[in-house]
């Protein structure tokens, strides 16, 4: 078969968007589509098996090619027409609205949707739906980080440099981050510091990342604070602070040092379990290396004080002199394919596009100007992802959803609690383009596009925005998101050309909503990006070359100084006790994306890795009477989740892992705590208390 | 109404209680707060003076509170005022500038004072003679850092933990220092005799000068202490660190139940249920630990229960670790440290390394580490240290924990099996590359055509350079024998 075309695109998946090129073998799109990996400054010509067999997606068996409507509770979902299924979702949002208020429909958006698609998401609920109740799954994934950078630098881009920086660099601290699994290629950025002997990882897990470390720090889960407390003590004590630094842009520290004065070295060693020598090896490479990065990921962010651990971190690299230097920074490492630019554009409950605040006056007036309606007719913030689905079908709770690119009933957490949540609704509409759990679930699915099926920007890592390609059509009976959302707001009696269904021109609009916000893309085109431009936001106008590096000059508050916190350490949200002695961490396998809704579609990945697998100590396995290859359960105070034992000699022996990406019985979440950072309301799932059993005896008694 | 809790005493405790009580009642709503403190200073970390008087820490770097601390904190301060006497019947207490104070709950902590022992020359009256010092108070640092300063010998009188942290810090400024101890062995509450020995020698490598088994007669002001059998060890200044007791004295005027300490239970309540008492100065269930771990834990319970935040909040005593503050020396030590090996139900498991400054000691009991010494095990102390205290076992082969918390990683990639992942990024095992390259792909770049190995984070890059120069080498062994992998390592190496 000849090959027809080649279309320069982007990964459907992770947020470094490694460059890759798609290569259709038929005119039609039909057939397979090939992958070849394209130098692009986040991959330089890598990419991970994810990424590899990313177009088997394309003609996935599991494909949703009509919408599917339940008429009736118990009944099954069947195929019906389009027009069918859009009267029907809208007349019964309209019914639910009349009947119990806007507020009685909540949306629930996605790090994986376009930025357009995101916009668009969020000016649906709130101006169609008139509901406050809009969030997204990204609460799950960057808001701990998201409000510690806010806190601290006035801004938050995940990472304020090009990620390309990181290669100059001579020490690199990941906290919490297996970019080893979850993102490959980035390992690439990494390779001065690895020879250096700077690579310093932070992770209870010896996890793949570790293993190519140079030092590894190995602390009990939950104890992140207590850790950056020590090393921010080593640092003063042993003369590693810039002090010319800090007087001159920073405030702040007296208050953060007086809750590090706390942490003498063995203190926290008493806590964390890590080894004083190591906390000041850390300290030490860090302080006299010629670049050094610090970087967090979930591992320290996805807890009930993921906030206070981001700060204290950022604490660190302020007393260090770091962030907003050439050179040396602090980042957070973007996890979801567009988790940056998803957090920007208005599906967050308490955000309007241009990552404003929906409480700030200036805001809504600006956005309301943009989407011709009065300021005051835009709702207020509504409830985070997780009080949100906590909420749903309850007294004064919304009684409809609309999901769009999640699948919550893996990813929540809690998540046989939130099962019953969505099955007490009167209606669930998910848009999909696989039957994911939740759509299995659902009154309404509707079949949409996916990636390489049409244009749309996404925002990587380090707040570079690419332009994805369309490089087939998609099979016949899809339609697209925006498509969707404009069939939607017109039977609800919105003018359409309110709701665009031409990617560009939701751009465009999305270019004026956020002009003047902080995260500011309105010189920002798809003409621009097909061009070949680089351009990382804000861009405030069409001729600007965009800000590869932020702060350099100042911080992004009024002063231009950056805010230390000050923070203390509280520990984890739940104790264990002689029931649930161990600690269950969760996290991602290389071969997995998120809940797997896709990747287990793909045969080479779910041969790879076909089942849910705990990661256990032999000592700890041995004690549950379980062995190498068992099957086991894992139980917490909320449930538990069927796994096969991998005896782990590197493990910890009070914590074992379990992986995030598998169905029904073997979802890491039944067991994760949803206790809730009073912040950023992120729930805790990297740390609850468990214990491990042999499979089918159920642990008795709960 | 809000209750009116009068804190004795602005140290680690009082403060702590004071910051406790706000983080569950920010507003006041609950509990008024004033607290009395007898130093002039705002609160400071007692912890590491050691630190201040080594040069590493500065006064101010020891804060644990800013200027407006109190004033943030609708804490009502007064700072530099003693507590003369407590009148229960008229739920007050008097000042000693003639205020009296009213309070609903009074909670001591008066934490504790030094103790100095019997010996001719370190008093002159109530106070300390000349060329003699204690190391408990921010002001006492600058006196004994004078000395240092000057190059002159200083003795260090008791070799507890508190005097062997000050030893270190004076001898890490280059101050000749020599530890006195009346004991043969240092540190003997925590230590058995050979751990001790280890760290007398760990001491004398690090320039500290120790003297065991020692009588001191008296201390001759600008000489030294003279002992028992005539020596006479140089010294211009002794610092006195032979132990400390709890303050009770206050309680003890006020009739309140007092014996080593102030008695409390586990509501932390002394025999006068308004009056309570943490800290050094609080004795639970027959221990003053006079750490400040389970000082703060008692902080904690008692602001639960002062609030209401947790009435349910008891403190059923801790589970301290004391870990060695010298710089070069990592000590812990936990738990019954002085079974023996006869015990017949425990597991007592000793190791030692005189030569390179090393112990072990273990004690396990129903499965549990419930005492433990490591002395230059800095991964096996902080493993034992965490471990403790927690509901979680001993590894089944106890001297695991020397090497912290995970055994390390595999070994050469030449020694794993077939079926051992090589690139980790495309799931490429050792085996599959033999089988391309055995199908043609006799290069890096053949290999990863064929395979994706390398093409993801590139990492593995060297592995598969090194696997593709084995085969090579190995060609006429390899295309016989499908990857028969110790024939071609032996080959290789
Ligand atoms: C040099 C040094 C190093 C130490 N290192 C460690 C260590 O590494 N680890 C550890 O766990 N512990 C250590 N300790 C012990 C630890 O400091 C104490 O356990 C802790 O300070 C106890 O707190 P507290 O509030 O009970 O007593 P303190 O901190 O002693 O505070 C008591 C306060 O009450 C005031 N006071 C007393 N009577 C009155 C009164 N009548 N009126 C008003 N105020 C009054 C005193 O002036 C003092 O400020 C160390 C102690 C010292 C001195
Ligand atoms: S999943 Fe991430 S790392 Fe893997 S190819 Fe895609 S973008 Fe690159």
């Amino acid at each position: 078969m000849p090959v027809v075309t080649q279309v320069d695109t982007h990964c459907p998946y992770c947020a470094l968007q490694c460059g890759m090129r798609l290569s259709p073998t038929t005119r039609q799109g039909g057939g397979p589509v090939r992958v070849a990996a394209r130098d692009f400054p986040a991959n330089q010509g890598g990419l991970c098996q994810k990424g590899w067999t990313s177009a088997s997606l394309l003609d996935t068996q599991g494909r949703l090619t009509t919408p599917l409507l339940r008429r009736r509770r118990g009944a099954p979902l069947s195929p019906v027409s389009w027009d069918e299924a859009l009267d029907f979702v809208a007349d019964r949002l309209r019914e639910l609205r009349a009947d119990h208020g806007d507020d009685a429909v909540a949306v629930f958006g996605s790090g994986g949707l376009s930025n357009e698609k995101a916009y668009l998401l969020g000016k649906f609920a709130r101006v169609a739906l008139g509901t406050s109740q809009i969030d997204y799954n990204g609460r799950f994934c960057m808001s701990s980080a998201a409000a510690a950078a806010t806190r601290a630098f006035g801004i938050d881009r995940g990472l304020p440099f090009p990620v390309t920086d990181l290669a100059d660099a001579e020490a690199v601290l990941l906290v919490g981050a297996n970019v080893a699994e979850t993102m490959p290629p980035f390992v690439r950025h990494l390779g001065r510091a690895a020879r250096a002997g700077g690579l310093i990882v932070i992770d209870p897990r010896r996890s793949a990342t570790a293993e190519l470390a140079s030092l590894h720090l190995q602390p009990a889960p939950g104890t992140d604070v207590a850790l950056a407390l020590g090393m921010l003590h080593i640092a003063l004590a042993e003369g590693h602070i810039d002090r010319d630094y800090l007087a001159a842009r920073v405030t702040g520290f007296d208050e953060a040092w007086h809750a590090a004065a706390r942490w003498w070295p063995q203190r926290a060693m008493r806590v964390t379990g890590v080894p004083v020598a190591d906390m000041r090896s850390a300290v030490r490479l860090l302080a006299a290396a010629d670049g050094a990065y610090v970087l967090t990921g979930r591992g320290t962010e996805q807890h009930a004080d993921g906030v206070n651990a981001v700060s204290a971190w950022i604490n660190l690299s302020l007393a260090l002199g770091l962030p907003g230097t050439m050179g040396s920074g602090f980042g957070c490492l973007t996890g979801q394919g567009n988790g940056q630019g998803g957090r920007e554009h208005g599906q967050k409950a308490d955000q309007l596009p241009g990552y404003r605040r929906i409480t700030d006056p200036a805001a809504r007036a600006h956005v309301a100007g943009v989407w011709g309606v009065e300021p005051d007719s835009l709702p207020g913030p509504g409830r985070s992802a997780y009080e949100l689905l906590d909420a749903l079908g309850t007294d004064g709770g919304p009684r409809g959803l609309v999901v769009f690119g999640s699948n919550p009933v893996m990813s929540a957490p809690n998540t046989g609690h939130v099962a019953d949540r969505l099955g007490a609704l009167d209606l669930l509409v998910v848009a999909d383009f696989v039957a994911s759990e939740t759509a299995a679930l659902a009154d309404v699915v509707f079949p949409v596009a996916q990636w390489a099926e049409e244009d749309g920007t996404t925002t990587n890592l380090d707040g570079r925005v690419l332009l994805r390609r369309k490089a087939i059509p998609a099979p016949d009976g899809v339609r697209g998101d925006l498509d969707v959302l404009n069939a939607l707001a017109v039977r609800l009696g919105q003018p359409a050309s309110r709701f665009p269904t031409s990617q560009e021109a939701a751009f465009a609009e999305l270019g004026m909503a956020s002009a003047g916000g902080p995260a500011d893309y309105s010189g920002i085109s798809h003409a621009r990006l097909r061009a070949g431009e680089a351009l990382h936001w804000p861009v405030p106008d069409a001729a600007h070359p965009g800000t590869p590096r932020l702060f350099l000059d100042a911080f992004a508050h009024p002063d231009g100084k950056a805010r230390m916190a000050a923070v203390d350490h509280n520990g984890p949200a739940e104790e264990p006790d002689a029931r649930y002695p161990l600690w269950a961490t969760t996290g991602r396998v290389l071969q997995h994306y998120q809940t797997g809704a896709q990747t287990r579609r793909v045969p080479e990945l779910a041969a790879a890795v076909p089942e849910a697998f705990v990661e256990v100590h032999p000592d700890t396995a041995a004690r549950a009477n379980v062995s190498d290859g068992d099957l086991a359960v894992v139980a917490s105070r909320r449930g538990e989740v069927r796994a096969r034992v991998r005896c782990t000699p590197s493990m910890r022996r009070d914590t074992v892992f379990v992986p995030i990406h598998f169905p029904d019985a073997q979802r890491a979440n039944l067991i994760t705590n949803p206790a809730l950072d009073p912040v950023s309301r992120m729930p805790e799932f990297k740390t609850c208390a468990a214990r491990l059993a042999p499979w089918p005896d159920l642990p008795e008694g709960r | 109404m809000n209750t009116h809790v009068v804190i004795v005493g602005y140290g680690m405790a009082g403060a702590r209680l004071a910051e406790e009580i706000r983080a569950r009642d920010p507003d006041a709503a609950a509990v008024r707060i004033t607290i009395i403190g007898a130093e002039r200073h705002l609160a400071y970390n007692r912890v590491l003076l050691p630190h201040i008087v080594e040069g590493e820490l500065s006064r101010a770097d020891a804060a644990l509170h800013g200027a407006g601390w109190a004033r943030e904190n609708r804490v009502e301060l007064l700072l530099g005022t003693t507590v003369r006497a407590v009148d229960r019947a008229g739920n007050r207490v008097l000042l000693d500038d003639g205020r009296t104070v009213g309070y609903d709950r009074l909670v001591l902590a008066t934490g504790s004072t030094p103790w100095l022992p019997p010996i001719e020359g370190l008093r002159d009256g109530a106070a300390l003679a000349e060329g003699v010092a204690v190391l408990h108070d921010l002001d006492d640092c600058p006196r004994i850092a004078a000395v240092a300063e000057r190059g002159e010998p200083v003795a260090v009188l008791g070799g507890g933990v508190l005097g062997l942290e000050s030893a270190s810090a004076l001898a890490e400024r280059g101050t000749q220092v020599t530890v006195v101890h009346r004991s043969d062995r240092l540190m003997d509450r925590q230590l058995d005799g050979p751990a001790g020995a280890v760290l007398a020698d760990a001491l004398t490598d690090a320039g500290v000068g120790v003297l065991l088994g020692c009588q001191v007669r008296r201390y001759r002001p600008g000489t030294g202490l003279e002992l028992a059998n005539g020596t006479v060890v140089p010294a211009r200044l002794v610092v006195v660190a032979t132990g400390v007791r709890p303050a009770v004295s206050l309680a003890a005027a006020a009739g309140i139940a007092v014996e080593h300490g102030v008695v409390v239970d586990d509501l932390l309540r002394t025999d006068d249920p308004a009056v309570h008492a943490i800290g050094d100065c609080a004795q639970h269930d027959g221990v003053s630990s006079g750490l400040v771990g389970p000082a703060w834990e008692q902080a904690s319970v008692l602001a639960d229960l002062l609030t209401g935040a947790d009435p349910a909040a008891r403190y059923r005593g801790s589970a301290p670790v004391t870990a060695l503050k010298a710089r070069g020396i990592d000590l812990v030590a936990l738990g019954e440290t002085h079974t023996e090996p006869s015990d017949p139900v425990a597991e007592v498991l000793r190791l030692a390394d005189p030569a390179r400054r090393r112990y072990v000691k273990l004690v396990v009991r129903n499965e549990r580490v419930t005492g433990a010494i490591m002395i230059g095990f800095p991964a096996g102390a902080a493993t034992v240290a965490q471990l403790y205290g927690t509901p979680n076992a001993a590894p089944a082969e106890p001297l695991d924990l020397l090497a912290g918390a995970t055994a390390p990683a595999s070994g050469p990639v030449l020694h794993r099996q077939a079926s051992s992942v090589i690139c980790r990024c495309n799931t490429v095992t050792k085996g599959e590359l033999v089988t391309a390259w055995q199908a043609g792909a006799r290069s890096v770049d053949a290999l990863r055509e064929a395979t994706r190995a390398g093409s993801g984070c590139g990492g593995c890059r060297d592995t598969v350079c090194a696997l593709a120069d084995a085969l090579a080498r190995a060609e006429p062994a390899a295309a016989a024998a499908t990857a028969d992998w110790a024939e071609i390592e032996g080959v290789a190496a």
